[in-house]
This record gives structure tokens, C-alpha cells and sequence, in this order.
């Protein structure tokens, strides 16, 4: 007997008919802008959608062009998840398989893992020219790109050698998912991190075995090994949150907005009872700050001219008013706010040696207003725009936390909650 | 978080508002939840183009013939006048150049080539004294090759009734190439962004300069200027001829343009505006609203003295119908409008109808009212306000402006 055809194959989850094809989201793809090829978020997303539904056949592999920026989702006034409906559909219809160069940029922990043991040798070696030439032409990784460096001392090891025992000190804890930029390449962000919870009274502590979050996974198509990663991190969290009633919070802006909304809308892993206290550190600073219950002190000599990036996740959760007032708090720092526009690296996509020259183009105008701004240096909270950032302007680029960590005045912020 | 003043809606209501407010030192903040309905503007704002199916000449007196219930009515014809010299001023101020007065109409040239009245123009588009005539006799209107988004023929046989011999001609330049691969993408503002980079702008007036040769005016679709706010007026200087810009298919440029210019201003005076969040509650207290709840900040609530809901009518879901029932989906406020399914509409579309006076209910100084009382600091301003039939009386834009002030004005008292 034939099959009935009115089943829910047709019924999308991510409500592509709520879109009254506007095309206000087409405006703000900075995919679009520089790269014809692509077919724009309207086109890929409800409009593709639809097509897709009735045929599979109708998938366009151009989607992979999309930057999962969801600067779509933020402007689109109807509520339509665009960004989400095309990572889906990525996800569900794509054939084509990770290359060994997608998988190797996709595993950040394993790669640093590795590359970290031999610190000295891989970040001599990715730095010389020759070795980034072959890299380019064998793995299609663009010789533009300077690796970040790998660290010979992780952020865990650290931890548990220097940090771990005065954590118990304090009446209060928190637990902090570091994820691997902190681990394998910048010890330095989760050392300011203790050093700022510290201050405001807060004992610092490692989730059980925290593994990738998995956002290059899914960005490369790894799904399955995504979708294991998440499980295993929600466990992990679980137990910190809901076991010992301590919150998670991370410093990695994109980190959190997977593990909070990725996992659950593009993996189908549940995260209800781990979502709410899954944030970042500047948010749960401010919440503290804001309800009476910390007061920071700060150095009287910290005087600095700042500009706030907004990291293209941050503006889809909306929470860089939390770095940004913050930061405001410093009473010697003077912040301008750049008008927020993506980077174009996101994460390994800007890796890439066919999405180079997009990545470079997207962040253009970016660039620009940071030389513009004439500032000492510019905050952010993802760290694949602190590198782009820093490889295509004359700028550094610190994290917020690592800025209050400087300006704070650790010993009279203490003294305010010790009796 | 605590502000002075919080606006639910950022598009031209919310916008008016917390300029307003921030420019007498309020703390404001405006949410958002995704980009406004001045993404499709025409590049006119109307105050009164209809009344009782009359065109209007002078919109201040006009108003006259409103029933009471019209919010026009509703903020007290003495006070309008100096609310739309405020509404100008306010525009002014923020970046934007318009011109037109309240007590007399003036007339723009629709992309359905139809002369229609209106209050204040943008300085991209042309400003007409006469309905029933047109400046130049030769017009020839210039396309892009590939773009969908700008009906010519409308124009050109428009203009017939003007005695105006109109010709259609194409220009095709590699700088739209790129776009024109994608035929979904070739897109008014696609063609801006390449306009914005300003390697664009000397090919294309030499050609329009060449194509307009024996002409007395160039009519081109208005691609011009979305983030580089010059555009525009060095076209105009580098085309020989008189320009006249026509709107095309939404998105708007110069709408979005107009949208920038006002949530920068917003900005620079320190006003917060979050994009992409949407309200989901608020938190009541013996008549008053203490705070709000965003799907974004979840439990870090905004507080405010005073609240001003701005989130327009159906199309953004300031109001909802569904099958059975009429509602204000933040707050559920008490609206203005029949419980009765049959009474929402006429049959025939393009009669009035019922619905589209419905809204939000206020108390005479435009508090919004719950459960048959009004809440204390909860102020309504902007389409959400319903009594009006902005499409038949072409009073959208100066409800939105006019309201807005008023309601600003009520908190600052």
C-alpha cells in the first residue's frame, strides 16, 4: 500500500513558517556580502528549507559557506531560527565527508593534547614558513594563519600543581569550563580568572573530565563524535550544578552558547537542568554586582582606552552589555563600543584555505574602525576573534576577565567580604 | 539592571521614545527583538493623507473630522501642532534630513508612478507641490540589469497621465556581476553595499550621464547609501541631470539607512538598545510594573521607573489573534477590540476593516490598562495603540512619532 502521505516528514522543528520572506536577514550575512556563492540566509534557511522537505535532493552543499554567525537570527523579527534551520540541514542532508584537515581542526582536544606535549617543537614548527607552505598545499590549511601558540604547561596540570589546594579555602564555589583555548594554548586566561573569583570570594573548581564542546565538530560535520562530547559535558555539568549545587562558568563566549543552545537545537541533547547556571563569568560577576552582594575595588593607576568587541555568539545571546559594564566599572578605563560586526574567522572556518579570502573580506570593515579607534587595545570574549583580530590588525586583544584581573585591587576587594 | 526608562519595541515608536528621554538625561534602554518595520520604509513619513476616503490637504485641520477615539484625538489637537514641530526637530537632530510641514501636504512620486500626499519627506527623494502635474517632459528611467525589485513599467505608464514620455533603458556593470550570479541575491540592498564601497559610483554617472542624453530627468531605483551615508548626495552631484529617486521592493535602503542614523543617536546619548530579545513577562506590583523578565537575561530582570510599550500591532506581534481570542502576549493587557470572531473583518479586502483599529487599551494619559485599571508607570505608545486605520488614513508614521513624544512627555512631567 502506498504511504500516506500527510505525515510530520513535512513539519519543520526550527518554524522556517514564520518567515514572511522579508529578507531583513539577508542584509546583515556577512557571507553574502563578500561571497556570491553562497545563497544568503533567506535562500539557504526557510526558503531552502521548504524545498528540502519535499526533496532531500534539493540540499545545496554552498551551505557549508554559512559562518553559523546567526546574525540572521538576531535581526529576523518574526522569531525565524535561520541560522539553526541551515546548521540542520547540514547536519541531515550534507554528503560530503570531513577531509583529514577538517578533522584535524575540528579536534581541538585531541590536536592539543598532542601538540601541547611537544609544545617547543609543533609551535617552532607551524611558525616556519616552509612547514605553513606545505600545510597549505597538502592540508589546505591557508599559510596566512598563525597558529596560536601551544602551551608546554596546560591549564590543568597548573591547576592541580599550584591552584587546586587553596580553592578549598573559600566559603563559596564555582566550577569553571575552561575549554581548550585555556588548556592546550593560554594558561594565562584561567589564572586571571581564579585570581578575579578568588578576589570576589569564590573557590574555583574543575568539572569532572570536561571535554570539548564540540562546536568545530559540528562546524566540520563530526556529528556523531559532537553529539558524544555533549552528552558527556551535560553529565559533567550535572554533577557540578546539580549535584553540589555549584554553577559552571566559562570565559569562552562560544563555548557556553553551544553547550547552552547548540546542544540542544542542533544535537538533540537535553541540557533543562543545566542551562540556567551554565554562563559566563562576567555575566555571574555582574549578577552579583548588581544585586548588592560583591563590591570590586580597583586599582587607582589603571588608566586605559578600550574597545569592546562584540563576538557575533555574544550578540546572539546578548549578553556583551554584561563585559562592557563591567568593564565600565574600571574607573580609569575609557570604553568604546565598535559597532558589532563578525570577525570573519569563526573558529576554523577562517582556517580554511578556500574560505581565506571570505574570512579576511567579512572582518574588513571590522578592521577598519579597530585602527580607527585609537585605543591601547580591544576586549572580546571569544578567542578565534582575539586571534583574527590580532593577525589582521596592529591590535591586542585581552578577555574582559583577564582586563578586571589587572585593574582589580585583589587585597581590598577581599577585605570588603572577609570578617 | 536598573534604568530610568525601558521601551519594549526599537523600531520608530521605541526609537522617538528613548531619544527623547535619553536627550533629557534619562537612562533608557530599548529591547528589540529582531529589526523594525523601518526596514521597509518608503522614505516619506505620513502624518494624515485620508479622511472619510478625502484626500487631505491641510493634516492639521483634517484631524478635526477624527472621531475622539483616534489617538490623534486622544493626545488633544492642542498639543499636536508643536508635537510634530518636535517630531521634525527631534528627526533633525538625530541625522536625518526631511522636509515638509504638518499644515499642508506635499506630494511624492510612488514607484506605481502615483503622485500621494505626505507630511516629511528624506532629502533622497523628491518633493512635489502639484499632484496634478510634473516638472520635466523627457524622462528616462534607468534600471540595473538582472534587478527584479523595480517596476519599471508601472513608472513609465504612471507618467503617461502626466504627458510624460518616459523611456526604459539598462545598465550592466561588472561590479554587479557577483550578485547577479545568485538571481535571489541581485537585491536593492546588495546593490547598495557595492555603491558603498564607492568604487562604483563614478562608472555608474558616466553611463546614467551618457544614457540620459536628451533627457530632462533620471529616474533611478533608490539602491543608494545604506551604511555609507554619502552616497546619495555625490550621485546627485556627479549626475548632470535632476535625479529622482523611487522606492523599490523592500528591504528600503535608505529606510535601513534611516533606522541606523536613529538607534546610533539613541546610543551616543547612552541609551542601551538590545537587538534580538524578546520580553517574556513582567513582574506587577499594586498597580505598578516593577520589572521584566527577557528570554535572554533570564533572572538578571531589568527594573525601571517607567515602562513604554511600543511593540506594534499584528504584523510584530504587539497583538495577537488567533481563532478565538484577541491579546496582548507580554503583559496581557486589556485590548480595544471585539470578542466576536465575525466582527474583525469585512470580507472584502480592500474595505475597512475593524481589525485594524484594534490595540492595546489605555487610560486617558496613555497608561496601559490591566484587568479594567490602569497600570502606574506602563505607558503605550505607536501602533500597538490600535483606533487608528493607519493604511486607509495614511497616519502610520505619525501616530508612531506623535504618540511616542506624548508619552515621553507624560514621564518627564
Amino acid at each position: 500500500m502506498k504511504k500516506e502521505i500527510f505525515e510530520p516528514y513535512n513539519v519543520s522543528d526550527n518554524n522556517f513558517e514564520q518567515c514572511v520572506k522579508c529578507t531583513i536577514c539577508t542584509v546583515y550575512c556577512p557571507v553574502l556580502e563578500v561571497n556570491p556563492d553562497y545563497p544568503g540566509p533567506k535562500q539557504s534557511g526557510p526558503d531552502g528549507e521548504r524545498m528540502r522537505l519535499k526533496d532531500p535532493e534539493f540540499y545545496d552543499e554552498a551551505l557549508k559557506l554559512c559562518l553559523n554567525c546567526k546574525r540572521c537570527e538576531v535581526a529576523c523579527p518574526s522569531g525565524v531560527k535561520i541560522g539553526d534551520i541551515i546548521q540542520s540541514a547540514r547536519i541531515k542532508y550534507s554528503k560530503s565527508k570531513p577531509k583529514l584537515r577538517d578533522m584535524i581542526l575540528a579536534n581541538t582536544d585531541i590536536v592539543g593534547t598532542m601538540a601541547s606535549t611537544f609544545a617547543p617543537i609543533v609551535n617552532t614548527a607551524v611558525a616556519l614558513k616552509p612547514v605553513r607552505k606545505v600545510m597549505d598545499s597538502v592540508l589546505k590549511i591557508d599559510h596566512h594563519r598563525m597558529f596560536p601558540k601551544y602551551t608546554g604547561l596546560r591549564f590543568e596540570t597548573w591547576y592541580r600543581r599550584y591552584a587546586e589546594k587553596k580553592q578549598q579555602e573559600f566559603d563559596k564555589h564555582v566550577s569553571y569550563f575552561h575549554g581548550c583555548y585555556v588548556n592546550y594554548n593560554f594558561p594565562q586566561q584561567g589564572k586571571d580568572l581564579i585570581k578575579v573569583m578568588n578576589a570576589a570570594g569564590y573557590g574555583v573548581h574543575l568539572l569532572e573530565k570536561e571535554k570539548c564542546c564540540g562546536v568545530a565538530l559540528i562546524s566540520n560535520g563530526l556529528i556523531k563524535q559532537a553529539t558524544k562530547q555533549a552528552k558527556h559535558n551535560v553529565e559533567a555539568f550535572k554533577k557540578s550544578i546539580v549535584d553540589k549545587k555549584m554553577p559552571v562558568i566559562s570565559t569562552s563566549s562560544t563555548c557556553i552558547f553551544t553547550i547552552r543552545d547548540e546542544y540542544p537545537h542542533l544535537l538533540g541533547v537535553k541540557n533543562e537542568e543545566i542551562r540556567n547556571d551554565s554562563e559566563l563569568a562576567t555575566r555571574f560577576l555582574f549578577r552579583l554586582i548588581d544585586e548588592g552582594k560583591l563590591n570590586l575595588v580597583f586599582k587607582k593607576n589603571y588608566k586605559k582606552r578600550i574597545a569592546y568587541h562584540t563576538p557575533c555568539h555574544m550578540e546572539k545571546l546578548g549578553w556583551s552589555i554584561y563585559s562592557t559594564s563591567l568593564l565600565k566599572m574600571i574607573p580609569g578605563v575609557e570604553l568604546v563600543q565598535l559597532e558589532s560586526q563578525c570577525c570573519g574567522i569563526a573558529g576554523t572556518y577562517g582556517f580554511k584555505k578556500e574560505n581565506y579570502q571570505t574570512s579576511q573580506e567579512v572582518g574588513k570593515p571590522l578592521f577598519n574602525q579597530i585602527e580607527n579607534s585609537k585605543v591601547d587595545f580591544v576586549a572580546t570574549d571569544c578567542e578565534t576573534c582575539k586571534w583574527q583580530i590580532e593577525m589582521s590588525t596592529s591590535s591586542k586583544v585581552h578577555h574582559p576577565i583577564s582586563i578586571l584581573a589587572e585593574a582589580i585591587d585583589v587585597e581590598a576587594t577581599m577585605k570588603l567580604w572577609q570578617k | 539592571m536598573k534604568f530610568d526608562n525601558i521601551i519594549i519595541g526599537g523600531g520608530l515608536s521605541g526609537l522617538t521614545c528613548g531619544i527623547k528621554l535619553a536627550e533629557q538625561g534619562k537612562k533608557c534602554a530599548i529591547v528589540s527583538s529582531g529589526q523594525s518595520a523601518i526596514h521597509f520604509f518608503s522614505g516619506s513619513f505620513d502624518l494624515l493623507s485620508k479622511v472619510n476616503e478625502e484626500e487631505v490637504t491641510n493634516p492639521l485641520e483634517s484631524m478635526k473630522a477624527l472621531p475622539d477615539t483616534h489617538p490623534y484625538k486622544r493626545v488633544g489637537l492642542d498639543k499636536i501642532e508643536r508635537l510634530t514641530n518636535d517630531a521634525l526637530h527631534l528627526l533633525v537632530r538625530s541625522g536625518l534630513n526631511l522636509t515638509g510641514q504638518a499644515d499642508r501636504n506635499h506630494f511624492t512620486l510612488t514607484p506605481m508612478g502615483v503622485m500621494k500626499p505626505t507630511w516629511l519627506t528624506l532629502s533622497d527623494f523628491t518633493s512635489f507641490d502639484n499632484k496634478d502635474s510634473f516638472p520635466w517632459k523627457k524622462a528616462v528611467i534607468l534600471n540595473f540589469s538582472g534587478f527584479l525589485d523595480f517596476h519599471t513599467l508601472f513608472i513609465k505608464d504612471g507618467l503617461k497621465k502626466f504627458d510624460v514620455q518616459a523611456q526604459i533603458k539598462n545598465v550592466s556593470m561588472k561590479q554587479f556581476e557577483a550578485i547577479r550570479k545568485n538571481p535571489s541575491e541581485m537585491r536593492s540592498t546588495n546593490i547598495a553595499k557595492e555603491f558603498d564601497k564607492e568604487n562604483a559610483i563614478d562608472e555608474f554617472a558616466q553611463k546614467a550621464n551618457v544614457l540620459s542624453d536628451g533627457f530632462d530627468v533620471v529616474i533611478l531605483p533608490a539602491v543608494f547609501g545604506l551604511f555609507n551615508k554619502t552616497i546619495a548626495d555625490k550621485l546627485k552631484e556627479k549626475i548632470e541631470k535632476p535625479v529622482l529617486l523611487l522606492p523599490a521592493i523592500p528591504p528600503s535602503v535608505p529606510g535601513i539607512r534611516t533606522q541606523i542614523t536613529l538607534r546610533e543617536r539613541f546610543q551616543e546619548l547612552g541609551g542601551t538598545y538590545l537587538l534580538g530579545d524578546n520580553v517574556e513577562e513582567g513582574v506587577f506590583e499594586n498597580g505598578r510594573l516593577l520589572e521584566i523578565r527577557t528570554n535572554n537575561h533570564g533572572d538578571i530582570k531589568f527594573e525601571a521607573d517607567q515602562f513604554i510599550l511600543a511593540s506594534g500591532s499584528f504584523y510584530s506581534k504587539g497583538i495577537v489573534a488567533t481563532h478565538d481570542k484577541l491579546y496582548e502576549p507580554i503583559f496581557g493587557l486589556d485590548i480595544e477590540g471585539d470578542s466576536d470572531r465575525e466582527k474583525w473583518f469585512d470580507e472584502k479586502i480592500f474595505n475597512d476593516q475593524a481589525f485594524m483599529r484594534y490595540g492595546v487599551k489605555t487610560d486617558q494619559n496613555f497608561r496601559a490598562m490591566m484587568n479594567g485599571e490602569p497600570v502606574e508607570n506602563l505607558y503605550v505608545a505607536g501602533s500597538v495603540l490600535g483606533g487608528a486605520n493607519p493604511l486607509k488614513e495614511g497616519s502610520g508614521a505619525g501616530i508612531s512619532l506623535l504618540t511616542s513624544l506624548h508619552a515621553a512627555e507624560q514621564i518627564l512631567k
